[in-house]
């Protein structure tokens, strides 16, 4: 943290025009309080009961910028100590944020390696006891795979129709207006209530029963907002130009659409559609309840219990046993891994796009 | 089908097309009727989508009332004021009371956390870091919002719970004293006097958590060991707490706030940000003459869409916390649940009633969530009239 602290960012303005006049914080005084800073917090870990490298480096960056206030409030006057403090507890606020990511991908990636292998790729958890070691997601990730491709299937098409009437049929009517505003209440809707909706209306009300088929249904609601806001947005980018030159040589509207609109925004809609199915492929709380989990192989989605990498996570990850907790940390890898695939296409076809 | 022209079929719905451009009345041929069906097949099939959205949130509404109403028919208590949750038993007695207060604190805690750290992270991204070290570190925030939150949850029960017990022991022996709700109180009502403006509601509300603070500060020191201090373990341990949970679902919600107060801090006019510091401002007051002001109305949108989220989720905090039904005041000592933690939890072995009564849990954090949606994005909209009208 000394290092970020005390040079200024390169190509950020500068404050230079402030050393014009007055006193100016002598370069040896930083380091200075820096290795104070961390002396006294090494001090604090070998000495007192505070113990936890998280802890000692927070304690040092405090220490840090309390010092470094300090010193510059002396020399240099209380706007440009303040000034100092503020960076410091910006940078700081950076690295509290960049602590969680690191642990969580790095705790995940240790912990996950170890079980990713043949076994426990092509293994269902079928006959695997509490007491057993074994196991493995082969079916939890058949059930997630055709899941996500079901709820695509269906909410792609919707999102993208939706999207084309927002954007070209009905810029300023009230029934559009009240559509986008309802799109934006439906991205806020927590996920559990959308697989509540599917479990009171679909299971409940219509006597179904918990299959892929209704998991896909509850991702279906949540893809919807997704996928219509990134198309609406890539079509509001389609020049004007290229439709009016398409209706000056009369072509319909709806060909016009389907044949200059749509396909010169494709690239960026595919993007928006990645980063949807992303989303929903790791969502747990409507699966819960709409597909049951299963430790059998089920590749049927539309009858019986099929299990989800998420649901699998979410019940070995409650069960006690040590071993139980290694399989969730190896399924955690596998979706992870999946979820940023997603993802690196999305940005390869966002990329190709703008070539 | 018939000779007419091609009128637009229009309706309530669509008289204005796109920008004004019409498609041409008049095809070559003289095939008018036959294309515009076509055409007008099209635009009904996008309209019969768009109208389809409306149906499925009205479906979502009608159905979770529906299959709630026996259920809460059914309950002998008071479904807002009881404390229990046993839909199951005979009478079935539940209310909703300790479920959405541990909703709200394990939101409200999440949020104290994240929101300093959110703003913190997009003032860097856009005042102080080079161009060529932003862009990376925005795709490693935006990197946090793709990471599901099962895995959070695995994260959260797995590792963080057991290296925050030093934390919280420290928090328990050395913050007890303070009192936490009052300066919350105090916050809220820097929050209202802020969205309100600088008016006599603004300035009541400041006045007002400002006493309670200096009231409870005094209260707080006087019986400090007794009080019920949020951070009074009352001789329990500390472990799966609210706090654990408030800190995963802060990660949670660190990028969706980052990247709204991100995009506004962008916007800031670099003549704004250019005047600040011409008149000899430091960077810090540059910031906060210019950069903050503007993007106030962005920062709060984005708190509040956070605050959705937070309250909304599942997974982590159903992973974290125990489920208890009291009101959690103490949020170091493993005690709590959340409304979507409860339905996760107890869906599993819930009868008839029970399911009905979790249905209208779920309801009740329908319409909250909604309520806190709809207000985030009315803010968003009035900066974008405000912005609008004075460009």
């Amino acid at each position: 943290m000394t290092t970020a602290t005390a040079e200024a960012p390169a190509g950020a303005p500068s404050d230079d025009h402030l050393h014009l006049k007055g006193n100016q914080l002598p370069p040896f005084v930083l380091p200075l309080v820096a290795v104070g800073a961390v002396g006294v917090a090494l001090l604090l870990y070998f000495l007192t009961s505070i113990q936890g490298k998280i802890q000692t480096g927070l304690i040092a960056i405090l220490l840090y910028a309390a010092g470094q206030t300090v010193a510059s409030g002396l020399v240099e006057g209380r706007r440009r100590s303040i000034d100092r403090f503020v960076r410091t507890a910006v940078i700081g606020t950076l690295l509290l944020a960049l602590i969680p990511l690191a642990a969580v991908l790095l705790q995940v990636i240790v912990k996950g390696i170890s079980k990713l292998n043949g076994d426990f790729l092509t293994h269902s958890m079928a006959g695997i006891g509490a007491r057993d070691h074994g196991g493995g997601i082969y079916a939890a990730i058949i059930g997630t795979l055709e899941q996500i491709a079901l709820a695509s299937l269906i909410s792609v098409p919707f999102g993208i129709l939706v999207a084309v009437y927002l954007v070209e049929y009905s810029r300023r009517s009230r029934l559009g207006r009240t559509i986008s505003f309802f799109v934006d209440v439906l991205t806020g809707l927590p996920s559990i209530v959308a697989g509540l909706f599917i479990f009171a209306f679909w299971i409940l009300l219509l006597h179904q029963h918990q299959t892929g088929f209704a998991g896909s249904l509850a991702l279906v609601i949540l893809m919807i907002p997704t996928v219509v806001r990134s198309t609406e947005e890539m079509l509001k980018l389609v020049p004007h130009e290229l439709r009016e030159a398409s209706f000056a040589l009369g072509v319909e509207r709806w060909r016009t659409i389907m044949k200059i609109v749509i396909p010169t925004a494709l690239p960026g809609i595919v993007t928006g559609v990645m980063l949807a199915i992303s989303r929903v492929a790791g969502e747990t709380a409507p699966l819960l309840l709409t597909i049951f989990g299963n430790d059998y192989i089920n590749a049927n989605p539309f009858e019986g219990h099929q299990s989800a990498l998420p649901i699998y996570i979410f019940t070995e990850a409650a069960k006690p046993q040590s071993w139980a907790t290694t399989r969730a940390w190896g399924a955690a890898l596998t979706l992870i891994l999946i979820i940023m695939l997603l993802n690196l296409i999305a940005r390869l076809v966002s990329r190709r796009a703008k070539v | 089908m018939t000779t007419e022209p091609a009128v637009e079929p229009g309706g309530p719905a669509g008289p204005g097309g796109t920008e004004g451009i019409e498609p041409p009345p008049i095809t070559p041929e003289g095939g008018k009727a036959k294309v515009s069906l076509a055409d007008q097949l099209f635009k009904n099939l996008t309209r019969a989508c768009g109208v389809a959205l409306l149906l499925l949130i009205a479906a979502i509404a009608a159905f979770l009332i529906y299959q709630a109403l026996d259920a809460l028919r059914a309950n002998k208590g008071n479904f807002i004021t009881t404390k229990v949750w046993n839909p199951n038993d005979t009478p079935p007695i539940f209310g909703i009371l300790s479920l959405l207060t541990g909703t709200v604190i394990t939101a409200a805690v999440a949020m104290l956390i994240a929101v300093p750290v959110a703003v913190g992270i997009a003032l860097y991204i856009t005042n102080y870091a080079p161009r060529r070290v932003a862009d990376p570190i925005a795709y490693i925030v935006d990197l946090l919002a793709a990471v599901p939150s099962v895995i959070y949850g695995l994260w959260g029960l797995v590792v963080l719970v057991p290296h925050m017990t030093g934390v919280e022991s420290w928090m328990n022996q050395y913050l007890l004293w303070f009192p936490w709700p009052e300066l919350a109180g105090a916050i809220i009502g820097a929050i209202f006097a802020a969205v309100w403006g600088r008016g006599t509601a603004g300035a009541l509300a400041t006045a007002g958590g400002v006493l309670g603070l200096l009231v409870g500060i005094f209260a707080g020191v006087a019986n400090a060991p007794d009080s019920i201090g949020i951070f009074n373990t009352g001789g329990n341990t500390v472990g799966r707490g609210i706090f654990v949970a408030s800190v995963v679902l802060a990660v949670m919600i660190l990028p969706t706030i980052a990247a709204i107060s991100r995009e506004v801090f962008r916007q800031v006019p670099t003549a704004h940000k250019e005047a600040a510091l011409a008149l000899g401002a430091t960077r810090w007051e540059m910031i906060r003459t210019a950069v903050l002001p503007y993007g106030q109305p962005g920062v709060i949108s984005g708190a509040m869409l956070g605050l959705g989220r937070a309250m909304g989720e599942t997974i982590a905090v159903a992973l974290v916390l125990p489920a208890s039904f009291n009101i959690p005041w103490r949020i170091l000592t493993p005690a709590g649940n959340t409304i979507a933690a409860n339905i996760a939890n107890a869906y599993g072995d819930a009868n008839n009633n029970g399911r009905g009564a979790l249905i209208a849990s779920g309801l009740v954090l329908f319409v909250v969530t909604m309520i806190v949606n709809m207000a985030a994005r009315a803010v968003i909209a009035r900066r974008a009239e405000f912005s609008g009208s004075s460009a």
